[in-house]
């Protein structure tokens, strides 16, 4: 027993356990695969339209998607040929 | 003749006590009365012949049996102490496909005639051997330790015993039960662990029971008796027979075990009372 749990403040990594397990395994129930399905269409319309005015090789598109409790965050991230940066 | 209730002990992750659990709960039984058979279907590493004391009296397995090579009867091996305790050995081939789901099948169904229970020790996993101790299971017992990794692994556990067991392919649901083990006392109450209540919440299956981590589960594995039976008053055993009793479908409160007060602290507590 420690001075904190003393005072009745409890410094719990177990309650940092329960809300990473609630998060994670909210995902892991709801993922069939949809994720990446989705991930991988939404990368090639992406792709799709940049190419359309821009030659960028088609590895320059980066898609990742962020759970943090309820919001879902997804980062496009395209790398444009050095030329047309100028 | 017997119609079987046949439970599968499983976890998706190693170490956690499936196979101390699966010995405890099958000895309890037997000590109720039930004529048992406890089925280590961890074929390549096999342990509960170890852990039930059978170790040199194992002739044939599992395998053999699937695959005809010798008969169920020939290849159960009786419990020392109880003799209306069995167990039905895995082999120790490397062979990962030694088991065949018609096998494994007609096993399972042989054993219903002669048995009360059967326990199936299921394998570390999510592959061939943990869901084929799964596969003709009437219930479950989830094993975790209160612990992030195992109760993620149950989570899997728990999805596969909803879609993968020929219950759940009939269209009802496995009933399934929590057995929590290795749960430290004072390591909860400071929270360090999560608690019971955590791992019920996170996982949605009711708790059987709560198993403290005891040496006395050590001592039993070393000498080969299960911890209900070589040290019946310890709090490891008192938890198991509880769970068992559960399992009979007795309604007892759960007992979560707490910490032993010292004679001051046994002093203070009788005052404030």
């Amino acid at each position: 027993m420690n001075i904190l749990s003393f005072f009745g403040k409890r410094n719990e990594t177990a309650s940092v356990a329960k809300n990473r397990l609630q998060i994670l395994l909210a995902h892991e129930r709801a993922n069939d695969g949809s994720d990446a399905l989705l991930i991988s269409s939404l990368r090639e319309d992406i792709l799709a339209v940049v190419a359309k005015r821009v030659d960028i090789d088609p590895d320059s598109v980066r898609l990742e998607m962020d759970r943090t409790g309820d919001v879902t965050t997804l980062e496009i991230d395209i790398e444009l040929p050095a030329a047309r940066a100028s | 003749m017997s119609n079987a209730t046949v439970v599968v002990v499983t976890s998706g992750k190693g170490g956690v006590g499936k196979t101390t659990s699966t010995a405890a709960i099958a000895s309890a039984l037997a000590k109720e009365g039930y004529q048992v058979c406890a089925v280590d279907f961890d074929v390549g590493l096999r342990n509960l012949d170890l852990i039930m004391g059978a170790e040199r009296r194992v002739v044939f397995d599992l395998v053999n049996v699937v695959r005809g090579e010798a008969s169920i009867k020939q290849a159960l091996v009786r419990d020392k102490k109880l003799n209306n305790l069995f167990l039905l050995p895995a082999s120790q081939t490397r062979d990962k496909d030694a088991l065949t789901e018609e096998g494994v099948a007609s096993v399972i169904s042989e054993l219903r005639m002669y048995f009360d229970w059967v326990i199936c020790d299921s394998p570390a996993g999510i592959e061939r051997g943990a869901t084929l101790a799964m596969r003709y299971a009437d219930e479950a017992i989830i094993v975790s330790n209160p612990e992030v990794s195992s109760v993620r692994d149950c989570d899997r556990i728990i999805g596969l015993l909803d879609a993968k067991t020929k219950v759940a392919e009939d269209g009802n649901r496995m009933p399934k039960h929590l057995l929590i083990t290795r749960y430290d006392v004072e390591r909860a109450k400071a929270g360090d662990m999560l608690a019971t209540d955590d791992v019920v919440d996170i996982l949605s299956v009711p708790l059987i029971g709560v198993v403290p981590e005891s040496k006395d589960v050590l001592k039993a594995s070393n000498v080969g008796v299960p911890v209900t039976v070589s040290d019946e008053n310890s709090p490891a055993a008192k938890a198991y027979t509880e769970a068992t009793r559960r399992l009979l479908g007795e309604n007892i409160p759960v007992t979560i075990p707490e910490e032993k007060k010292s004679l001051l602290g046994k002093i203070f507590k009788g005052r404030a009372a």
